[in-house]
């Protein structure tokens, strides 16, 4: 049989508010243990919170940024369970108003298509503590430094159907949230996090499969493996002749494998109301329209501009502004530089990206900045150096190099433009190579194409690279014609 | 000096005709000597009580003092007071040392204001007898056999025992109103978000509210002026700006009109109580005013709404009393659900525990329409039907409490029973409206309360109203001669 699968995501994503969003405490991640922690995170009797508007202004920000429309009304419920990590017994959350509902992102798909995947809604709410298991012989610390830290809780449809569209889709909610500055999206430090409501459904079927949620997802490669491993073992279940049942599952990195939490069955009764210390948030149309000038130009927007005022394959612009951080690296590269946009584009999507990546970088803290990258495409622009030599200098600034300029006096790298010089060294390899030269003349179209790159390797060579290719090549073509 | 209301006391002490010191110290001699007897106190604070008067003395010499500074009062053991034990008259809060002051607190602290201590409470303030306390009942200083009526018993019978001049309260349901008319004192509710709650333990947050407990309406205006205004840190609190309460203390009572609901002298109502509200609105009548039957025709919803949104809310109110960060914790838990039950089991009594299994139920899954939604319906009408009234009406007027202070251990066994005594008081919790209760009268040698609803934000206008009653009958100083002496 053949199976479809069904995949939702909820995603979390902290805030980055400088304080909570309950309360003044600071929400900066990896203080020591409990000394970001106020009366009110404490949950301590008789305290009282006082939500954060940042918060606010941030979900809004998102809403906008995901086409979604934003309530001129929302309002905070409690979600009642007992955890040690809980302090007041309840978590402050939306359920029956959130402040965003009925949005939408789409994902680039391999074909090279858009998938439009619906964001039916995203709530405020707080986060918990932590509970440390290890290191407390056989106790369990509590942490309550990020407990009331602000989230948004993102809400897809189920709407994406395998686990490559499930990363391209957090992959652009990541994307987005730190174009925003509303979140740094680490999901190492758990400022981003996912869980997945993943079902299977013969082909052709119109009913859901039933679901599972895997929890505890925190990295894009989990995304990918956790749904696979989650979607193999729902077929091979039902093809075995069993049946799925609902229920919360933990992703476990190590075994690659997704295990029960708790059934539907021995789940919360939550006991959600309406929470009676906070008034509902209420906003007009000129709060929004306010929040909207301030958005940043966004990914979309920013791929648009590019390949009109650059000139940039789509390709290329949709590499450049996956981050808000390279986009402004290749725009500063191109002010420097005063070069060609294309060429910039293929330097950073190119050599640069490929050395980050080899090295295990992001763009931030590239060895080698906008400027300096800039300075060695303007000297390809204005042939002081070849693009090959260009490499050998990209390497040199990348170990530490002040700059191209520097690089190219020191190391002797500029190119040989000189047409007499370059004619003097075309002569002495042709004349070095008489039998080359006689097959050369004698030989038809093809070989001759050939046979003709061999003499500009030896002509390249007796330049140590530094001759103008274009020059030695019409030369040469004269002198073997001739 | 016992019998000295806050006024006098500021007054003497502002003519140095005693110090602070002094009458602290009778306060405390009198506590010591007759309060094993009543038990409104869970904690006295001399010790810092003491100084605090000292400072006040100090001030006063150098004429830099507030007009309050240095008049003792008792606050409810449900104010949360720095390095003071703050119970909420549960086991559950037996040890607990608050890490800070309530906002009340800090309020009457600036003004100058010297705590006694901390008064007895019905636990967590769920009750109406001050029976359900951990600290053990509270008895009514007009008959010890009786109770002070509840949640508020300790702040009424310090008050009207002569144990303090004056007492803060809150009140949920008429926790401030139903004990000062049992015990035959002045108490204000006032509206929902005028006082701030930071710091007050929540029972049941959207009701919940801090007043004044006092020999009379005069004194309970000025502490109004200590307690009243908004609190950042209390969302819900009103950024109204507040009035100086005693300001219109002297303010004629012609032409004002007085709504009596058919509601509030029907069936169950004791004939000798409505002799004495009848009685008092015809004073009323003689100040003035015209008294006009009304129709509050949802009346009858008020006590099964409330007893639905009051345990609901309380379910998820006390949630954080789980033995992990304060509070009791039982001993050697074997695991979390253990340490979660055993703490829990042990540290709620059982009123506590009725109201969170009530309030755990209406908010389930399946029975949140049927009956938290419904009883929020429910309260919209009743709120309806007040601003309805108060079209035509300026105060609405009734008895405070079916009934005058009944005997210990009389209804505690009929949880029901007890919650009938709410029936004057809780819809105006509903709608979030001030209401006053002072003395009118007596009916088996016990006080009477007459209950007098106002307008939201009518505190002043409450206040005076109760002030003109009070400046034309003696009820407020005979009752409280009457009391133990």
């Amino acid at each position: 049989m053949n199976w479809e699968t069904v995949i939702g995501l909820e995603v979390h994503v902290q805030l980055a508010t400088k304080s909570k969003i309950f309360s003044g405490s600071s929400t900066t991640f990896g203080a020591e243990a409990n000394t970001q922690a106020s009366l009110i995170d404490l949950g301590m009797p008789g305290t009282l919170p006082v939500f954060n508007e940042e918060a606010l202004r941030m979900a809004v920000k998102f809403g906008l940024a995901s086409h979604s429309s934003i309530n001129h009304r929302s309002a905070f419920d409690r979600k009642n369970y007992f955890y040690p990590d809980l302090p007041k017994g309840y978590q402050t959350t939306q359920l029956h108003e959130a402040i965003v509902n009925h949005g939408y992102v789409d994902i680039p798909l391999e074909n090279n298509e858009y998938k439009r995947i619906n964001v039916l809604r995203a709530h405020l709410e707080e986060d918990a503590g932590k509970s440390l298991h290890e290191d407390f012989q056989g106790h369990s610390g509590i942490d309550l430094n990020r407990a009331g830290t602000p989230l948004i809780e993102i809400v897809s449809e189920p709407e994406l159907s395998n686990a490559k569209e499930a990363v391209a889709y957090l992959r652009i909610i990541h994307t987005l949230i730190r174009y925003l500055g509303i979140s740094d999206g680490n999901m190492a430090e758990g400022s981003m996090r996912c869980d997945a409501n993943v079902s299977v459904r013969p082909v052709g079927q119109k009913e859901l499969g039933t679901r599972t949620e895997i929890k505890n997802i925190n990295s894009f490669r989990f995304v990918e493996r956790a749904i696979n491993t989650e979607v193999e073992r729902q077929i091979d279940l039902i093809e075995s002749g069993g049946r799925v049942i609902q229920a919360t599952r933990l992703y476990d990195s190590i075994k690659n494998e997704t295990r029960p939490m708790r059934s539907k069955e021995e789940a919360n009764d939550y006991r959600y109301f309406p929470c009676p210390d906070l008034l509902p948030i209420e906003i007009d149309d000129a709060y929004i329209e306010a929040v909207r000038d301030s958005l940043p130009e966004l990914p979309d927007q920013k791929a648009t501009r590019f390949q009109k005022d650059y000139q940039l394959s789509a390709y290329d612009a949709e590499v450049l502004v996956v981050s808000r951080e390279l986009a402004d690296y290749f725009e500063r590269c191109v002010q420097t530089s005063k070069a060609d946009a294309k060429l910039c584009a293929n330097w950073v999507t190119g050599t640069l990206l490929g050395a980050l990546n080899k090295g295990a970088t992001d763009i931030e803290q590239s060895p080698v900045s906008a400027e300096k990258l800039g300075g060695l495409i303007a000297r390809i622009a204005d042939s002081t150096i070849s693009g090959k030599i260009a490499k050998t200098v990209f390497d040199a600034l990348w170990d530490g190099a002040n700059s191209a300029d520097e690089v190219i006096e020191k190391e002797g790298l500029r190119q040989v433009t000189d047409s007499s010089a370059i004619q003097g060294l075309v002569n002495e390899v042709v004349d070095q190579n008489p039998e080359q030269v006689e097959s050369y003349r004698a030989a038809d179209e093809k070989k001759r194409k050939k046979m003709f790159g061999f003499f500009v390797g030896q002509i390249m060579k007796a330049s140590k690279g530094k001759a103008n290719p274009q020059q030695v090549n019409q030369l040469l073509l004269e002198k073997l014609e001739k | 000096m016992h019998r000295k209301t806050l006024a006098d006391i500021a007054l003497g002490l502002e003519k140095k005709e005693f110090s602070s010191v002094e009458i602290t110290t009778s306060f405390f001699e009198r506590i010591k000597q007759l309060d094993p007897d009543i038990n409104s106190f869970i904690t006295v604070t001399d010790e810092q009580a003491l100084i605090k008067a000292k400072l006040a003395d100090k001030q006063r010499a150098n004429n830099t003092a507030s007009p309050l500074a240095g008049v003792p009062i008792a606050h409810k053991d449900i104010f949360c007071t720095e390095g003071v034990k703050t119970t909420c008259g549960s086991k559950m809060l037996d040890n607990f040392l608050s890490p800070y002051n309530a906002t009340v607190i800090e309020k009457c602290e600036a003004a100058g204001l010297v705590m006694l201590g901390k008064t007895n409470m019905d636990e967590f303030a769920m009750g109406s007898s001050n029976e359900t306390s951990f600290y053990g009942p509270v008895h009514n200083p007009h008959n010890l056999n009786c109770v002070p009526g509840g949640s508020s018993g300790g702040s009424a019978a310090a008050v009207a025992a002569g144990f303090a001049p004056a007492a803060t309260g809150t009140d949920t349901g008429g926790s401030i109103r139903q004990p000062a008319a049992f015990c035959g004192i002045t108490g204000l509710k006032p509206t929902y978000g005028r006082i701030s709650r930071w710091g007050m333990i929540a029972f049941a947050s959207s009701l919940d509210q801090a007043g004044p407990m006092t020999q009379n309406a005069e004194d309970a205006a000025l502490l109004m002026n200590v307690m009243a205004g908004f609190d950042p840190k209390d969302s819900t609190s009103s950024d109204k700006p507040t009035e100086d309460y005693t300001a219109k203390l002297n303010v004629s009572l012609k032409g004002k009109k007085i709504g009596l609901p058919r509601q509030f002298f029907s069936q169950g109502l004791d004939p000798a109580i409505e002799q004495s509200v009848r009685d008092a609105l015809t004073v009323y009548e003689k100040l003035g005013a015209t008294l006009v039957d009304i129709e509050l025709p949802n009346a009858d919803l008020a006590t099964p709404a409330y007893y639905v949104i009051a345990p609901a809310e309380c379910s998820s109110n006390l949630s954080r009393f789980d033995g992990v960060r304060f509070g009791h914790r039982c001993e050697n838990p074997a695991n979390l659900a253990d340490l979660y039950s055993r703490s829990r089991g042990e540290g709620f009594g059982d009123e506590v525990k009725r109201r969170i299994l009530v309030g755990t139920y209406v908010l389930s899954a399946g029975f949140y329409d049927a009956y938290y939604l419904q009883a929020q319906k429910a309260r919209r009408l009743i709120k309806n039907d007040y601003l309805n009234a108060f079209e035509q009406v300026d105060f609405i007027a009734g008895p405070t409490a079916p009934s005058t202070a009944f005997s210990l251990n009389n209804e505690i066994e009929d949880p029901v029973a007890m919650y009938l005594n709410d029936i004057y008081t809780i819809a105006v919790n509903l709608a979030g409206l001030p209401a006053l209760s002072i003395p009118c009268g007596i009916a088996s040698k016990l006080p009477v309360g007459l209950q007098l609803i106002g307008n939201y934000f009518s505190e002043a206008d409450l206040l005076n109203a109760g002030h003109q009653f009070q400046q034309n009958t003696d009820w407020h100083t005979q009752l409280l001669a009457q009391s133990v002496r």
